[in-house]
């Protein structure tokens, strides 16, 4: 591992390095996102993003680092496993965080979802009120 | 070259476990909690990452890939339990 | 519980990465272990059985790769502005829920569309509604109507690539005509 600054390797792991640092400052971004950001949909930002580019970088550190072909698509399958599951779970974490409350209403600029909930929610009132009234 | 962005990604890596657990244990709700615990299982599947482009080796791979499974199906369990636990006084 | 046949073609998608994922897990890409591969996969096709996906049949490689590095690129650039708001900005952050409507009502494309919104940081699905197919996104710093409306077009744009790659002709020809306009 010793740097030749003229050879190939060098710059390889030139690449790496780099690739190493800027993924591990993806995951301090999230923690610091994290620990900043005032309501849960907007920590729900910073925790799983970054991470996606994160993995990414390190993952190409591995293959830059390993020199074999066979490694990329075992890297490849590792990542595309991330980029199904990250958005489920921000998904069903973002929805229950939007229904539970979890959110600061004066830092919206629009809610435009907010309407056709109540809509829906009065709906459903009515619906049960004329449905079976006496349970009311 | 290695060794010192060993030392580096270690320590930003510190920082940033130690971030999620502020998180954890401060969050003032179950979700976010559960946000903070994923974060913190992928700051540990990157440390791995970093420990295998630096050692070059492939043993952890398929414990990187198990960590952000085990980390998905804990939040979107959780979310549903939430969900559910929330909504039932207003559905009644 | 009637069994619709679905055709190889149809299935190929599916074998093809339950194949590339097996040979992935073991880390041996000899032919044998791919053809073991594919025995298993076959199997596990036809024994647990899914609803199949409606695929339109078409995909088109020649908008697929631009696409993904266009997609690349704006991970990158949204990852570092998701870093900087968190380090800059922090608690005085402004966010929106936005309501975009879409042209498609296949489910895969709707799936897709999501899904690269989400990977996307700075916004999030919240939820959807699939009888009109419209996405309600949860989006960071967005403190101006015109930011609403950028979001807007922003993801109607995704959605154009994505049907460009993989959409129905019916759904590329009103892309087409909506881009001539």
């Amino acid at each position: 591992m010793s740097p030749d600054p003229t050879g190939l390797d060098f710059w390889i792991d030139l690449f790496s390095a780099v690739f190493m640092v800027v993924g591990a400052v993806m995951s301090l971004g999230a923690a610091i996102g994290l620990l900043r950001f005032p309501d849960l949909l907007s920590r729900m930002h910073a925790a799983t993003k970054p991470q996606v580019l994160g993995l990414f970088l390190l993952l190409a550190a591995i293959g830059l680092q390993m020199r074999t072909w066979w490694v990329w698509p075992v890297l490849v399958v590792a990542w595309i496993f991330q980029l199904l599951t990250v958005p489920v779970s921000a998904h069903m974490v973002g929805r229950a965080g939007y229904r539970t409350k979890h959110l600061h209403r004066e830092l919206l600029t629009a809610d435009e979802l907010e309407a056709v909930v109540q809509k829906a929610a009065a709906k459903t009132a009515r619906e049960d009120s004329s449905g079976d009234g006496q349970l009311h | 070259m290695m060794q010192t962005v060993l030392v580096l990604t270690a320590v930003i890596f510190s920082l940033a476990a130690a971030g999620a657990i502020i998180r954890i244990a401060r969050g003032p709700s179950l979700l976010d909690r559960v946000l903070a615990a994923d974060v913190l299982l992928a700051i540990l599947g990157g440390a791995l990452c970093v420990d295998m482009a630096v050692n070059r080796h492939l043993n952890n791979l398929m414990l990187v890939v198990a960590i952000s499974i085990i980390g998905f199906i804990g939040s979107v369990t959780v979310a549903r339990f939430v969900a559910d636990r929330r909504e039932q006084p207003d559905e009644s | 519980m009637s069994r619709r046949r679905i055709s190889l073609r149809q299935e190929l998608p599916l074998l093809v990465w339950l194949v590339i994922v097996w040979g992935a897990l073991w880390q041996d890409f000899s032919p044998g272990n791919l053809l073991f591969g594919t025995l298993l996969a076959v199997a596990v096709a036809r024994l647990f059985y899914l609803p199949p996906v409606e695929l339109s049949g078409r995909f088109n490689i020649l908008y697929a790769v631009p696409f993904a590095l266009v997609f690349l690129a704006k991970v990158v650039v949204a990852s570092a502005q998701v870093l900087y708001l968190a380090v800059m900005r922090g608690p005085q952050v402004k966010n929106a829920v936005v309501a975009v409507t879409l042209r498609s009502h296949q489910d895969l494309l709707v799936t897709a569309t999501g899904h690269v919104i989400s990977l996307i940081p700075g916004s999030l699905v919240v939820e959807v509604d699939r009888s009109t197919s419209t996405l309600y996104l949860h989006a960071l710093n967005i403190s101006s109507a015109e930011d609403v409306d950028n979001l807007r077009a922003e993801v109607r744009s995704i959605e154009a690539g994505l049907i460009r790659i993989m959409g129905t002709r019916e759904e590329v020809d009103a892309v087409r005509t909506e881009a001539a306009a």
